[in-house]
């Protein structure tokens, strides 16, 4: 058991590792380097030179790459070339502010989504099941823009319940955030929860059509004790890898959804600093974002290892 | 081809989704013959009519016909999405079917690499990738074309895995057929209707995530008629102009909601369950 | 006669097609059951058994509906029965004993856990006397330390505990009938028998009515006190259990008993043409004419009554006439003296130590198979037995080259190595050995044609293509007598007896001096098996090639093998020429295996020798057998590989008992069996 755990964090360790190399190396295989493309036309003379010392650039890429990642563990992701202060200066409240609008939409959108899930695949084929598979294909097939831009329309122009772009001054606190983040929030909920409660009733439909749930009803056991003691278990554990894959979703979505309403998170940041071409600072961003998606995978992994008895089979 | 066809518009929803398919297909390979005006043609005279007899959608914020650019700006987002998905598909679907046959040592160190690489957020690599490489086409197709293609490879590789397992594939091996005719007459034919469904799916995520790009100003580049950077641009007029984001808005998510049902129909009509398909 | 405890009328069930069409699984049955009475169904697949099981406590797999007729459970008619009181009923009164029951328990549920669920809901017991009753229950099937069993999962389970936990959870409302749905199908004949036994007594003891539903006429045999012959949806023949089997009316239940293998008898058997009509399809006539050896012209006008002879009813009015006699013929061995190949001292391994454990260094498990050695020569079968894990199929995937081996020598006749696997091995090498699968359904590519499956072999081993391959594939299905319009067939529109033809052919496609032959018959309805079992003797007649034949069937192995090894745990305990294996003296093993095999005789008793439990892994040193066998004569067992006692005729057993000892125990046990 203790191996077992021992091994998923072995694994979400390589990935880590593995992200953070592929992400070092693009951009070592940059025509020119960070400073060039940076600087572009005005890369030359002593601007230039400053400019590689500062990213100590002159070092072999071995030791800049053992830097960084030691750099990184310690929370010091180097310096940005374009605001000139340190990155984790600038990515702290911004990483708050997106923990903030992810975090609550997850946490409303997981329990919705499964509830919804078991409901459709318990009935399905039936109109209940048909209108929320139908809304969750439009939930997860509509782009988020255009959601956005939908509910800005309605509920910023014409109800003008909610702001339509995010006005806080820095070090906002948590109820002055609240109704900017109201739209956002739903906006990566309704994604979410398509994609599980699809997820979920697939789930659900397959354990309802097993041999255990079969026995089950024979045995006498009345269908709604069926439902949570033996079909919701079992149809949790293929689900929760979903969950974890579509945070994937939402991480990506985060970004769109920030651009549209201008919230001052990772996503705008990392989007400024693209279009500054502010390369340590979007490595800095970027592998933040992964360790947040490794470590939800992990996760998802301890989960089904305390949900399935059988993956806690030793040599499993 | 045409029973299948057939079985697909037999179910309203598949109707629906070949229709939209056909529809947005049609528009955008027609569209030098529909379009009343150059989409790029700016206009002082014309700057944010409402529609009208001759702007049927009105027009934008440079005087453009809006109906004009809705019917041209699916061409981009449908060539580079439509040569990624195919790209997607066949190295996925290839490099899917070789590790799920040869299994083995070589299929689990694969698989390691392939599961780090799906633990990316890849639209965040793909960021990472646009700020070294530039946007424009050259960047994006490849880039979706080798993320998806994972996903691909993933899904392919399982099917294939159980296949591999089936007895006519031992017995393939056993009687010491070479790997190309195994995977080429023993696997493929087994496979080929999931890669079909998978391409079409991924086909309508790619178009999602190329219009994001292009709404986020790392996709199509102005003047460029396409239907995430019109949105880009007219929204900023939302209260005042909504003509100029609701018509780019409708016709991309119709034209996602009908590929998207209709791979879902073809899964059905060739018996495979689409209901555990994931986006990623 | 007492009031019957299960009362079915003229039932008839089936789907309802989208056009109104009604497709029916079910015709017209009729059957009752008195209390404490064990009522045997036996049927082929297809022939609606589990139905009409599932029917009895009224319920209908999903599609399924009622056309006509009752299911009368203790005085409830369980279709009109509203809902909740038929839900109440299930599991108290009337209990389900699952065919699978690693299936049918729930995976994240303990088994006490699941017991006690059933406890909740048929009694009124409180929490704390619940605990004391799921142990007493499990104890009650006889499961070894029940409170540590009530804290396992499932998958924690060996097959034959499943079951028993799941007679346990059927024990659990006080029932007064349990269905069991082939509830011993797929675990091995040592468990079979031991739970056969048990549910017995059981019975007995509990004085609970019993319905088996079951293939095997030999498990049947040993429970029922009656028997019903099902066949298309309806019941053809039904009466005592020893009047069905003694003397069978029908000519259906006749032709079901003669193809069943049997130990003493060996020899190929008759076996019934063609197939049972297709599931659902409408029927006009007498549903067995087209395969009945006695039909006449009256058949065809109309189904039969079930009419009453004797103690019995029987489906047929021709019952009481003169049955053509049922032959078996000998198989005529045609073995040369020259070798086909030879097995020396291989070890096949599948477990090979990771990264890790080698870092690690530990110790390397036994090898999956080990010590294998025999000589087949040209025209001889050899059987191989044993249970599911005692490396059989290993063997062949190691002689096919699908297995490398660890150790040892495979050399063809002429000296040439099998050796390397598959990849290794030059074309012709690979000509001369072929396999045939377990299971035709998969062992044929559904996107090809049947042309395409045969022409494979011949364009890869002889270079043959086009109107010339098209020729030899004809020729082929001929020779496995399929007509040649099958080319252009898909596995689909095939019988399962069909398709284990197509393979077949295609091994012989090949020309191979070695067959090999991988639980061939062991997915085929027994009427169908024994016109397999003819067709391979046939063909090594025509063709003078030598099989190798793996089967877990002992009778079936006796009646094609020339000469037989038994393997426990991939290591051969016994090896000689078939009618000396299956005599006195016997290996420990090999008694076991003898003494649990079951035959459709109602006065043979199993002799249950070790215990029922299944091994995972083989012990590191010693005899193989050393953990079960009831034999064991001391520490030397554990110790020390046992040295091969050569007998007569090439007759080996690897035990450390003398033979002699080991000859009077078997005599022992040919005397309890009789």
């Amino acid at each position: 058991m203790p191996s077992l755990i021992l091994r998923r964090f072995g694994f979400a360790a390589f990935t880590i590792g593995f992200v953070s190399i592929v992400m070092f190396a693009a951009v070592e295989a940059l025509p020119g380097n960070v400073c060039t493309s940076f600087l572009q036309r005005f890369a030359q003379g002593p601007r230039l030179e400053r400019c590689i010392e500062q990213q100590g650039l002159e070092r072999p890429a071995m030791v800049r790459y053992g830097d960084w990642v030691a750099g990184a563990v310690q929370g010091d992701f180097g310096y940005s070339l374009k605001k000139r202060k340190p990155i984790n200066e600038l990515i702290w409240e911004r990483f708050r502010n997106t923990a903030l609008l992810g975090g609550l939409a997850a946490l409303l959108a997981i329990p919705f989504a499964i509830f919804l899930g078991i409901a459709a695949g318990v009935r399905r084929d039936r109109s209940l099941d048909l209108s929320l598979s139908g809304a969750a294909m439009l939930a997860m097939t509509i782009p988020e823009f255009v959601t956005a831009t939908a509910l800005i329309y309605v509920f910023a122009i014409v109800l003008q319940w909610f702001p339509a772009v995010t006005i806080v001054s820095p070090g906002a606190g948590f109820m002055q955030m609240l109704p900017n983040i109201v739209l956002p929030v739903l906006v990566l909920s309704a994604v979410l929860v398509a994609h599980i409660m699809r997820m979920m009733r697939a789930s659900v439909i397959d354990v309802m059509a097993s041999d255990y749930v079969q026995m089950a009803r024979l045995k006498g056991v009345p269908e709604r004790q069926i439902i949570w003691k033996h079909v919701v278990p079992n149809a949790m554990i293929p689900a929760l890898n979903v969950i974890a894959l579509t945070v994937a979703w939402l991480l990506a979505g985060v970004v769109v959804v920030e651009k549209v309403f201008n919230y001052p998170g990772l996503g705008t940041l990392m989007i400024q600093a693209i279009f500054d071409r502010d390369l340590p600072l979007v490595q800095a961003i970027a592998l933040i974002f992964s360790v947040i998606y490794v470590g939800v995978n992990l996760a998802a992994d301890l989960a089904a290892l305390a949900l399935d008895p059988r993956l806690r089979r030793k040599g499993h | 081809m045409l029973k299948l066809l057939a079985t697909i518009a037999s179910k309203p929803s598949g109707a629906l989704g070949l229709g939209l398919t056909l529809f947005h297909l049609a528009l955008a390979l027609l569209a030098p013959w529909i379009a009343p005006f150059d989409p790029t043609a700016q206009n002082a005279d014309t700057i944010l009519l409402a529609p009208n007899a001759s702007h049927l959608m009105g027009t934008d914020t440079l005087g453009r016909d809006v109906f004009s650019r809705v019917v041209y700006g699916g061409r981009l987002a449908i060539a580079v999405t439509f040569t990624a998905a195919v790209i997607a598909t066949l190295w996925g679907g290839f490099a899917g079917i070789f590790f799920g046959t040869v299994g083995g040592r070589v299929d689990e160190y694969a698989m390691r690499v392939v599961d780090a690489f799906l633990s990316m957020p890849w639209l965040l690599f793909l960021l990472l990738i646009i700020s070294i490489g530039g946007a424009g086409p050259l960047t994006i197709i490849p880039t979706l074309g080798f993320f998806y293609g994972v996903a691909v490879l993933r899904v392919v590789r399982g099917a294939a895995m159980q296949l591999a397992a089936r007895d006519f594939v031992t017995a393939a091996k056993a009687r010491g057929e070479a790997l190309w005719p195994i995977l080429s007459r023993e696997m493929f034919p087994n496979l080929s209707d999931i890669l079909l469904v998978e391409g079409a799916m991924r086909w309508s995520w790619m178009l999602l995530a190329f219009s994001s790009l292009s709404f986020l100003g790392f996709g199509a580049t102005p003047p460029t008629p396409d239907w995430g950077l019109m949105v880009a641009q007219e929204r900023g007029l939302l209260s005042t102009a909504p003509w100029g984001v609701f018509w780019p808005c409708l016709t991309l998510s119709s034209l996602i909601i009908g590929i998207n049902l209709l791979a879902d129909a073809v899964g059905k009509a060739l018996g495979l369950d689409r209901a555990t398909a994931v986006a990623v | 006669m007492t009031e019957p405890l299960i009362k079915i009328e003229d039932l008839s069930l089936g789907f309802t097609a989208k056009n109104g069409r009604q497709a029916p699984i079910l015709r017209g049955l009729s059957l009752e059951l008195a209390p404490g009475e064990t009522l045997g169904i036996v049927g082929e697949s297809g022939s609606g058994k589990s139905t009409v099981a599932l029917a009895m406590m009224g319920y209908l797999k999903s599609g399924l509906t009622v056309f006509r007729g009752r299911a009368i459970f203790d005085g409830n008619d369980m279709f009109a029965l509203p809902e909740k009181q038929r839900t109440r009923l299930r599991g108290s009164s009337i209990a389900l004993i699952p065919q699978n029951a690693g299936q049918a328990l729930t995976p994240t549920l303990k088994i006490g856990r699941q017991i006690d669920e059933a406890l909740q809901l048929h009694t009124a017991l409180s929490a704390g006397e619940r605990s004391i009753k799921v142990l007493e229950l499990l104890n009650r099937v006889r499961l070894p330390s029940p409170e540590d069993i009530a804290e396992r999962y499932p998958h924690e389970l060996s097959g034959g505990q499943q079951q028993r936990a799941a007679v346990a959870m059927a024990l659990a409302g006080n029932a007064k009938a349990l269905l069991l749905d082939e509830p011993t199908t797929g675990l091995d004949v040592t468990t079979q028998a031991h739970i056969l036994e048990f549910l017995r007594s059981l019975a007995k003891e509990l004085g609970v009515a019993m319905i088996y539903v079951s293939h095997d006429l030999g498990v049947i045999a040993r429970v029922a006190d009656r028997v019903a012959v099902m066949y298309a949806g309806m019941l053809v023949e039904e009466g005592p259990t020893r009047d069905v089997l003694r003397e069978p009316n029908h000519p259906y239940t006749r032709g079901l008993l003669a193809s069943i293998p049997r130990l003493g008898e060996p020899g190929i058997l008759p076996s019934m043409p063609g197939v049972p009509p297709a599931v659902g399809s409408d029927l006009t006539a007498c549903a067995f004419a087209d395969r009945c050896p006695q039909v006449r012209s009256l058949c065809k006008d109309g189904i039969p009554a079930l009419e009453r002879r004797g103690n019995c009813r029987v489906r047929c009015p021709y019952a009481g006439e003169h049955a053509p006699e049922h032959l078996s013929t000998r198989r005529v061995p045609q073995v040369q003296h020259a070798r086909a190949l030879e097995l020396q001292d291989v070890a096949v391994s599948y477990r090979r130590p990771g990264l890790l454990d080698r870092w690690l260094k530990k110790p390397e498990p036994a090898p999956t198979v080990d010590r294998a050695g025999f000589v087949l020569k040209k025209g001889e079968t050899l059987g191989l037995v044993g249970e599911s894990g005692s490396g059989k199929s290993t063997i062949l995937r190691a002689i096919a080259g699908l297995a490398g081996t660890r150790k040892g020598g495979i050399t063809l006749g002429d000296g040439e190595s099998l050796n390397a696997p598959v990849a290794g091995r030059d074309r012709e090498t690979l000509r001369r050995v072929q396999m045939i699968f377990q299971n035709a359904d998969a062992s044929l590519n559904p996107r090809q044609s049947i042309g395409e499956i045969l022409m494979a072999p011949l364009k890869l081993y002889f270079g043959l293509k086009g109107a010339e391959a098209q020729a030899r594939a004809e020729e082929l299905l001929e020779a496995v007598r399929l007509p040649a319009r099958y080319m252009s067939r898909f596995p689909r529109q095939l019988s399962g007896g069909e398709k284990q033809r197509v393979g077949v052919a295609r091994a012989f496609a090949a020309n191979p001096e070695v067959t090999l032959c991988d639980e061939v018959t062991s997915a085929l309805d027994v009427s169908v098996q024994a016109a397999a079992l003819a067709l391979l003797t046939r063909l090594q007649r025509e063709n003078g090639c030598s099989y190798i034949f793996v089967s877990h069937d002992l009778a079936v192995v006796r009646a094609v093998s020339d000469r037989v090894a038994v393997l426990y745990q991939g290591r051969i305990c016994e090896i000689g020429p078939a009618e000396q294996v299956y005599a006195p003296p016997y290996h420990p093993y090999t008694q076991t295996l003898m003494g649990a095999v079951l035959e459709p005789d109602p006065d043979a008793a199993p002799v249950l020798l070790a215990n029922d439990m299944s091994e995972m892994a083989p012990p590191a040193t010693g005899c193989p057998f050393q953990r079960r066998c009831t034999k064991r004569i001391g520490p030397v067992c554990d110790t020390r590989t046992p040295l091969p006692q050569v007998l007569d005729a090439g007759h080996v057993i690897h035990c450390h008992i003398p033979a002699q000892h080991l000859q009077e125990a078997g005599e022992r046990l040919e005397a309890e069996l009789a």
